[in-house]
């Protein structure tokens, strides 16, 4: 699969943004010398990039992220390395974008620099199980939010629809139609479709650009 | 049944009050509940329901004061600190015995504390926290399934009652996602007759307020209050048991703290320990029956808390101190890991309840 320089990754919150991020910066790692990945995400203090920081170090992977991120306070603050991102095109970086328009909005300090160099692709992240994603119209309405929040227009779609460890096969078999009614309304390429790597034999062959994930640490 | 979705424990919370019929929504965001109020901020809309985000909480739990004076189905919610600020309201709330559900996604305190989970509002919301004399249900989920049931169930609580019904989860019962299954509530007809609606001319007119002129009538009042309590800690009280049919020792614990230890419980089993687990579901009315019949059979409890140890004194008083009663807890917004409570355990086992 081929990647731009610059990969942003957002859709509704909830959709499993973070988690493929993290995956995806691990996979880009094997290929490419420098990856970094930027969590600009100031809505959702909770679950952060900054829960896989062990994993992303041991990988060689630079992590921007807020200073506050896993600290007990709440801080819409974003790290003043966030311009390295456009300032040194020496390096591939995976930006996890926060979800929904909010989230989006902290996009627009780092958008004209993405815009100037024009080496970017911005992936629509959809779940179908997600409450307010679960049909396609209602996908397409919170991504032209994200759009009009963030100043930035989607590229392409990735499928992660899933329902966390109960998933199966036949959820995300079944997603499929859902996912290709998205890129029907909006006109993008569907990317990839992620399943966690326990699905990944069972539905290889049956799904185009298939991409396995590791999740992140979870709690009991 | 309906289709599983994957939901955030705050988002459940939110489309389960829709769907037991709240259309009226009043708050102000705070971490880690923020996601109702945005989830509510989306849907009420859509479906003709007021969602408002109110200057505070002060504004916000008396808005719950107004909408529930004409019978109305209506909730607030908030985290810690921002329960505080409501605490004037919930007393309100119950001298004009008006049902309500109230969500507290607690953090870590006290002061402005800090956003990771807690437990440490059990006080609070049992014991009062408010002035006067009151009591509100309070319901425990440990699951994100929980959470859309319990608001469910706690609407119809607040409404056969005419009291406050509290959702008493953490931050990390409001921020993890599960597979949940928004059910459909069984229809129930509440008594509203006491609702502030207009008369038309064609009746008395009602009155909602906590102002009582005679000290005589405001007594009264509180002790007929008082028998509606004693009612519901008959018949209301719930508590999942989990391996306790043969259990030597007797871990009591609700929510997040529930599931870690179920984990150690499950080690400690197979270490050939007895031990089992009682998790009130209801924190008011507490499950004293139930632990009161497990201390005929265990010789020691442990009590797991994200507290400084507030719900043992629950325990204490439901076994009338017959057992000693051990404390395992985390404080400050961190969860007790399974090794913490499983450690616990092994030293109740060696001791064998010699410390009473």
């Amino acid at each position: 699969m081929d990647f731009k320089r610059l990969i942003l990754l957002s859709g509704h919150y909830g959709s499993g943004k973070t988690n493929l991020a993290v995956n995806l910066a691990l996979q880009l790692k094997k290929q490419r010398e420098r990856v970094t990945i930027a969590d600009i995400d100031i809505v959702n203090p909770y679950f952060r990039t900054s829960d896989s920081r062990g994993d992303l170090m041991e990988n060689g992977i630079r992590l921007i992220c807020s200073d506050f991120a896993g600290s007990n306070v709440d801080l819409p603050a974003l790290p003043a390395d966030i311009y390295s991102l456009t300032d040194d095109p020496g390096q591939t970086a995976i930006i996890d974008v926060g979800g929904d328009d909010r989230g989006a909005l902290a996009l627009g300090r780092i958008r004209e620099g993405i815009l100037r160099e024009n080496n970017y692709e911005m992936l629509l992240v959809i779940n179908r199980f997600r409450p307010l994603t679960r049909t396609a119209g209602q996908t397409v309405e919170i991504m032209r939010e994200i759009e009009a929040a963030g100043g930035i227009s989607f590229t392409a779609v990735v499928n992660n629809s899933n329902l966390g460890a109960q998933t199966t096969a036949g959820d995300v078999l079944d997603s499929m139609a859902y996912a290709h009614e998205v890129c029907k309304l909006t006109g993008l390429p569907l990317k990839m479709t992620s399943v966690n790597e326990s699905l990944f034999e069972q539905l290889s062959g049956k799904i185009d650009h298939l991409f396995p994930l590791r999740l992140q640490k979870k709690i009991q | 049944m309906a289709e599983k979705v994957l939901m955030k424990g705050n988002e459940a919370i939110a489309e389960a009050a829709i769907e037991a019929g709240c259309r009226h929504y009043f708050g102000y965001p705070i971490t880690p509940q923020t996601e109702v109020a945005a989830y509510m901020s989306k849907r009420m809309p859509k479906i003709g329901g007021t969602f408002l985000q109110a200057e505070s909480e002060i504004a916000a739990i008396n808005m719950v004061y107004g909408v529930s004076s004409t019978g109305k189905r209506v909730m607030t919610s908030s985290s810690s600190p921002g329960i505080s600020l409501k605490a004037e309201g919930l007393s309100y709330l119950a001298g004009a015995d008006l049902p309500a559900l109230v969500v507290n996604v607690q953090r870590g305190g006290p002061g402005l504390g800090g956003i990771q989970p807690s437990q440490s509002d059990y006080f609070q919301a049992t014991k009062g926290g408010g002035h006067g004399d009151y009591r509100m249900i309070v319901l425990a989920p440990a699951s994100v399934q929980e959470m859309a049931d319990l608001t469910m169930k706690g609407f119809d609580l607040a409404d056969k009652y005419r009291m406050t019904a509290m959702i008493l989860a953490d931050g990390t019962m409001g921020q993890m996602m599960e597979p949940v299954e928004i059910k459909k509530p069984q229809a129930q007809a509440f008594d509203k007759s006491w609702a502030v609606t207009g008369t038309r001319g064609q009746r008395s007119h009602n009155v909602v307020n906590s102002l009582f002129l005679s000290p005589d009538v405001l007594e009264r009042t509180n002790f007929e209050r008082y028998e509606r309590y004693r009612l519901i800690e008959e018949t209301e009280s719930m508590a999942e048991r989990y391996l306790m049919d043969d259990a030597e020792i007797c871990v009591v614990a609700f929510g997040i703290a529930a599931r870690v230890a179920k984990n150690a419980i499950a080690e400690a089993r197979k270490a050939g320990i007895r031990v089992g687990l009682i998790r009130p579901i209801t924190l008011w009315p507490f499950p004293a029956k139930q632990l009161a019949a497990a201390a005929q059979t265990c010789h020691s409890f442990l009590s797991v808390e994200l507290s400084m140890g507030q719900m043992i004194e629950d325990i204490r008083l439901a076994i009338e101190c017959k057992r000693p009663v051990a404390l395992c807890n985390r404080a400050g917004g961190i969860i007790p890991s399974p090794d913490e409570v499983y450690a616990k355990i092994v030293e109740l086992a060696k001791n064998g309840g010699a410390d009473k």
